[in-house]
């Protein structure tokens, strides 16, 4: 090959590549993009660092493919008016940070109980209270379980990369429309506002999952809280054929509210089954060198970054050290974890916050008392050089 | 009844108290929707919690029953979403003007094309009968046994005050002018906000030694009067009925279709 030929077979790639979409994007706007590939046609939020370029965003792009944007009055409104845009057709989400996380919690919990799927993005920054408005922090983990009152079960995702955040939103859209339940993306100050390099898929590389809509024909009963034998409700718009009543009390099949034990337990366990017993289903994450590994690193996030900076540097001098990235977050991925580190002398948990993913890491390793945490929960971002230490002492090298 | 097609029997009997005034205005809503011939399919209804709440599952309408003090903003994405629709909105004390008192405000002040209906007891019923933002000084409740000092709210005042351009208000005496004052707030373009004085006889009746139904209904039809009579002129300390304000002003969701245009364009 001629140096001419070489140099035009090059710049038809060169074209080639100019003929992807490649963005050089914020971790929140690489969200909105995700959001808008997975066909989101309804937000309703209210500005909060650092969560506030996803509004921003979608204040400019949902009315240009026709969809609602709508800044509410508080975010608890905005979980409401996402609650009532599902229910009327539209895969609906909306975004906060902090004490906004704590308020959504009541209509979270409604989106739970109603089976509305809809997507819920907390930017997480150092808390509690108003705590560190602009700094990062992973300590929502547990909230983003169990902020909302009473049993239920819930789907929460995350991503270290402004790539992986693209996709996991594309999959938070399929999971919440696919079991219909909120689904929470808990990303954390550092990679909703980093850039980085993002390669938008062409439409249909990805999955798209629409929601389940009833085939039932009009006239005949509906009945829109009867499970199908796989778990999933085919839902009926608001305004389509098929009238009926959602409420976030216990009910029965027709939406109705009930207090019989029967029904009240049947409903409980449907709710939680659907997700918990699908946690290997749901189970997302990405693994860096864990065939030999004799130290396994668990992290999520921007934590992840720093881990795997670490490892590889590591690697280079030799050290069988690897790295789990987990990107679900709950369900719990225990099966998964107590697999990736059964073979590991010490697993090190990463994450910036006291302990909260830690202590399901020890609840699901083999040896639990070779778990240990490293951690930041000063507004700080985690670094390798964190990491390092806390391994030289665990390892008997020292300080 | 021609309007039983519009309920759900299989429902029935309902929750509320004997003399509670909920059912009349269930009773003027569904009278006004049958003679408007309404198609049943476009109508929804997005209610609270507190018993006036419990009304959205008697209605053979698309319902949501939703959380205390947020039924105006799940409505608001509702309407958004599906602007043909039809949507009322029930709401109690509490569901308007104490823990949703920021969303009504805030749904008066965008003219979203909703129909506000605040039954206006003067007490929470569904709690056992704690003093509400709209009890008044004075009132005897189980949270104000030594008397209320806190005053009450105008809803009219609040709802115009917050830029409603429908705003009126009945008593469940006055069925048939309310039946009429619902028809058009149905009718307006924009929120409609209907206040209807309803009597609460187990609590707030009891509780005021007011007496039963009876006693709470002639309370209205004596201490009430219409908008722009000579009753109400001298007679100040009446409280006011009719249609204070129907004006015309940009809704909200035409409004965000030409928001949809302007960047589409």
């Amino acid at each position: 090959m001629g140096r001419t030929q070489k140099q035009a077979t090059a710049r038809a790639a060169g074209r080639n590549a100019g003929a992807q979409d490649i963005r050089f994007v914020q971790g929140n706007e690489a969200c909105v993009l995700g959001a808008l590939y997975a066909g989101v046609g309804f937000f309703a939020g209210y500005p909060i660092t650092p969560s506030t370029e996803i509004a921003e965003h979608l204040a400019e792009q949902l009315p240009r493919r026709g969809g609602v944007f709508i800044q509410m009055e508080d975010e608890i409104s905005a979980m409401c008016a996402v609650c009532g845009a599902s229910l009327a057709g539209a895969k609906a989400m909306t975004a906060t940070s902090g004490p906004g996380f704590s308020l959504k919690q009541e209509a979270i919990g409604y989106a739970c109980m109603a089976e509305i799927p809809c997507v819920v993005v907390d930017v997480q920054r150092a808390g509690p209270s108003t705590g560190l408005p602009t700094k990062v922090s992973q300590g929502d983990v547990n909230q983003a379980r169990w902020g909302a009152h009473g049993d239920h079960s819930i789907v929460v995702l995350t991503a270290s990369s402004i790539q992986d955040v693209f996709s996991i939103t594309v999959e938070a859209f399929n999971i919440a429309e696919t079991y219909r339940t909120p689904v929470i993306l808990l990303f954390d100050e550092v990679v909703g506002h980093m850039r980085e390099k993002l390669v938008i898929p062409p439409q249909g590389d990805l999955e798209v999952v629409e929601r389940l809509r009833t085939e039932v024909r009009a006239g005949v009963n509906y009945h829109p809280y009867l499970p199908r034998e796989d778990g999933r409700l085919p839902i009926s718009d608001f305004g389509g054929v098929h009238r009926y009543n959602v409420t976030g009390l216990f009910h029965d099949i027709f939406g109705f509210p009930t207090e019989k034990p029967e029904e009240v337990t049947k409903l409980v366990y449907h709710l939680v089954d659907k997700i918990e017993n699908r946690a290997h289903l749901l189970a997302r994450h990405k693994e860096y060198y864990l065939e030999d590994a004799e130290h396994v690193i668990v992290s999520y996030g921007s934590s992840a970054r720093s881990a795997i900076h670490l490892v590889e540097g590591r690697r280079r001098k030799g050290d069988r050290i690897g790295l789990l990235e987990l990107q679900t977050l709950w369900p719990f991925p225990s099966q998964l974890v107590r697999e990736k580190t059964a073979r590991a002398r010490n697993v090190f948990v990463v994450e910036m916050n006291m302990g909260q993913v830690k202590s399901q890491v020890k609840q699901a390793a083999v040896h639990p008392d070779r778990v240990f945490l490293v951690n930041r929960m000063d507004g700080m971002m985690v670094t390798p050089t964190d990491i390092g230490k806390v391994m030289r002492i665990i390892e008997g090298r020292g300080f | 009844m021609a309007f039983r097609k519009l309920i759900r029997e299989r429902f029935f009997p309902h929750i509320w108290c004997p003399g509670c005034g909920h059912g009349i205005v269930l009773n003027a809503l569904l009278h006004t929707v049958n003679e408007l011939e309404l198609d049943k399919s476009s109508l929804c209804m997005v209610s609270g919690i507190g018993c006036s709440a419990r009304i959205s599952g008697y209605v053979d309408f698309h319902s949501m029953h939703t959380m205390h003090g947020r039924a105006l903003a799940c409505a608001t994405g509702l309407k958004l979403t599906k602007p043909s629709l039809n949507v009322f909105v029930p709401m109690g004390d509490g569901d308007a003007t104490a823990i949703g008192g920021n969303h009504f405000i805030h749904a008066c002040r965008r003219n979203i094309d909703l129909t506000a209906i605040i039954f206006n007891n003067r007490i929470y019923g569904m709690t056992g009968g704690q003093y509400s933002p709209l009890s008044g000084e004075g009132i005897l409740a189980t949270t104000a046994p030594y008397r209320s000092i806190d005053p009450a709210f105008d809803i009219v005042e609040l709802a115009l005050g917050a830029g409603a351009t429908f705003v009126a208000r009945s008593t469940a005496f006055h069925v048939k002018e309310l039946g009429g004052i619902l028809k058009k707030a149905i009718q307006h373009k924009g929120i409609s906000v209907v206040e209807v004085l309803v009597q609460c006889p187990t609590y707030f009746g009891r509780k005021n030694k007011i007496g039963g139904p009876v006693e709470l209904l002639e309370y209205f039809r004596d201490n009430t009067a219409p908008l722009g009579t000579k009753k109400l002129d001298e007679n100040p300390a009446l409280i006011a009925r009719g249609v204070f304000r129907d004006e015309a002003r940009p809704e909200y969701c035409e409004e965000y279709a030409k928001i949809i245009a302007r960047a589409q364009g």
